[in-house]
């Protein structure tokens, strides 16, 4: 095939209809792409542009809720809402949007790992997103859930993807349009590509690796201090210890939001994560949590709006590091020290 | 296992034999509606959340309390508070409110832990947030031993 515009099965080209294809010609993709999709795509959706996003490393990764309701209709954007609460899209969600799950659409059900270049390409396929399509996720929150499926979608280099600053909270809190009427996007293809771990996903192992590197532990202060949170003869954690990872700087991942669920300017953010948490420009960084969905919001800030370039969520967190047999933790409120390297 | 072999109330599995009866999204959807149908706090209630008991386990505020009333089968009342904005957590308890408000004393202590599990929502929901209405059961069993005891 020597272009997915002019290659395509016709009845593909009928399901879509003319929106692809335009993005298409838009793109300049006729001639110059293989049949590899990994080529760069020029976002087909001009970024917005403000003073507060300008600021940050990429401003393009961030719309706001006035962009985003001026722009509900542009072709070629998707609007994904991804909550943690399973419920919460279909009690009203923006005109448009579809939702994904990230439980049960981006987790590998048998595996504790995300699905495979299949399934996305299934899943995507089936919310009508193609591989050019600007994708725009939401949620509750203050984003939690929506960081967490766009650091997916950049495990699988989905190009163009963008949160919307302030997420759920602040569309409804504007008083903006919400319906309950679910889209049923005609279904397109999206193209199978291999899930590209490495650059933004830490494993246990490279976290022992990365010692004497920074690390940041977005849980709250009790979970990093071990402090017992439940009482006796209430339901335990999974965990059976409780603290941090040695050396992990402490920084709440919802410090990096301001009270309307937007986040904080670069300013603000600077003074937390390299003022408090002492990181250097150039650093490299892991974030974890206790499944990796509070640390994607923070890996989120420190390489899209802060832009270290080199930042990995481990993803395996606590539940992993808390659990693993022969792996040092430190506890109380005090980083600890870097271990010895093992053997 | 069938529900009537168990010491689950007749209300209760009423409700677990509905969901079990469903597809995976319409058992969501059943959800939802309880999420929908839980009362409001009552008014010698409303406002006053130093009354009720934060179950800290949900992941989203859910608020719970209970009043044993008088005569010999301690008749327990529940109530919960959670917001709009938590619909799963509040279906959760609109679940147990429907399937055990009113119920005697012992008969709530003697529910089986399980019941969460029973509802076929284990793969839709993740663990944790299931674990948040087994927490919800918990307390409202605690509740009604302290309250006991304390008389």
């Amino acid at each position: 095939m020597s272009s997915r515009c002019n290659g395509l099965p016709s009845l593909w080209r009928m399901m879509t209809g003319a929106k692809v294809v335009s993005s298409c010609l838009w793109l300049g993709w006729a001639e110059t792409t293989p049949d590899e999709w990994k080529g760069f795509a020029m976002p087909v959706v001009a970024a917005e542009q403000n003073e507060k996003f300008a600021a940050y490393a990429h401003p393009e990764r961030l719309v706001s809720t006035d962009w985003l309701a001026a722009n509900l209709d542009a072709d070629s954007l998707v609007v994904v809402e991804s909550n943690e609460d399973i419920l919460l899209y279909e009690t009203g969600h923006i005109p448009g949007a579809v939702k994904i799950d990230w439980h049960t659409d981006l987790n590998d059900a048998l595996t504790r790992d995300y699905i495979d270049g299949e399934a996305f390409a299934a899943l995507l396929g089936s919310k009508g997103i193609t591989r050019e399509t600007t994708v725009v996720i939401y949620g509750d929150k203050s984003n939690w859930w929506a960081a967490y499926a766009l650091w997916v979608f950049t495990l699988f280099g989905h190009e163009d993807v963008r949160l919307l600053d302030g997420g759920r909270d602040k569309w409804i809190a504007e008083g903006r349009e919400l319906t309950t009427e679910t889209p049923k996007p005609a279904a397109v293809e999206y193209p199978v590509v291999e899930r590209r771990d490495e650059a933004i996903r830490a494993f246990l192992p490279d976290v022992f690796e990365h010692f004497g590197k920074p690390l940041i532990d977005v849980r709250s202060p009790e979970e990093y201090s071990g402090e017992r949170t439940t009482m006796p003869a209430y339901p335990e954690e999974g965990t059976l210890r409780g603290g941090h990872i040695p050396s992990a700087a402490s920084v709440p991942w919802a410090r990096a939001a301001a009270a309307d669920g937007t986040f904080r300017n670069r300013e603000e953010l600077e003074a937390i994560y390299k003022g408090e948490a002492g990181l250097n420009e150039g650093d490299e960084v892991i974030a974890y949590c206790r499944i990796g969905e509070r640390s994607s919001h923070t890996w989120f800030v420190l390489k899209h709006l802060l832009g270290f370039e080199n930042v990995r969520n481990y993803d395996g967190s606590w539940t992993e590091w808390g659990n693993a047999v022969r792996v040092p933790i430190v506890k109380g409120a005090e980083p600890g020290e870097v271990p010895a390297a093992r053997r | 296992m069938t529900v009537s072999a168990q010491n689950i109330p007749a209300q209760l599995a009423e409700i677990i034999d509905d969901f079990q009866a469903m597809e995976e999204p319409e058992r969501l959807q059943l959800l939802l509606e309880f999420s929908r149908s839980l009362p409001d706090l009552p008014e010698h209630l409303a406002g006053q959340p130093e009354l009720l008991e934060q179950v800290v386990e949900c992941q989203s505020p859910l608020f719970l309390t209970l009043e044993i009333g008088d005569g010999p089968e301690e008749p327990v009342e529940i109530y919960f508070s959670a917001p709009p904005e938590a619909p799963t957590t509040r279906g959760f308890a609109g679940v147990l409110h429907e399937g055990l408000n009113g119920l005697p004393a012992a008969e709530i202590l003697a529910v089986p832990d399980d019941v969460p599990e029973q509802l076929g929502l284990t793969r839709a929901i993740t663990p944790l947030r299931l674990r948040g209405m087994s927490a919800m059961l918990a307390r409202i069993k605690r509740q009604i031993t302290d309250a006991r005891a304390a008389v």
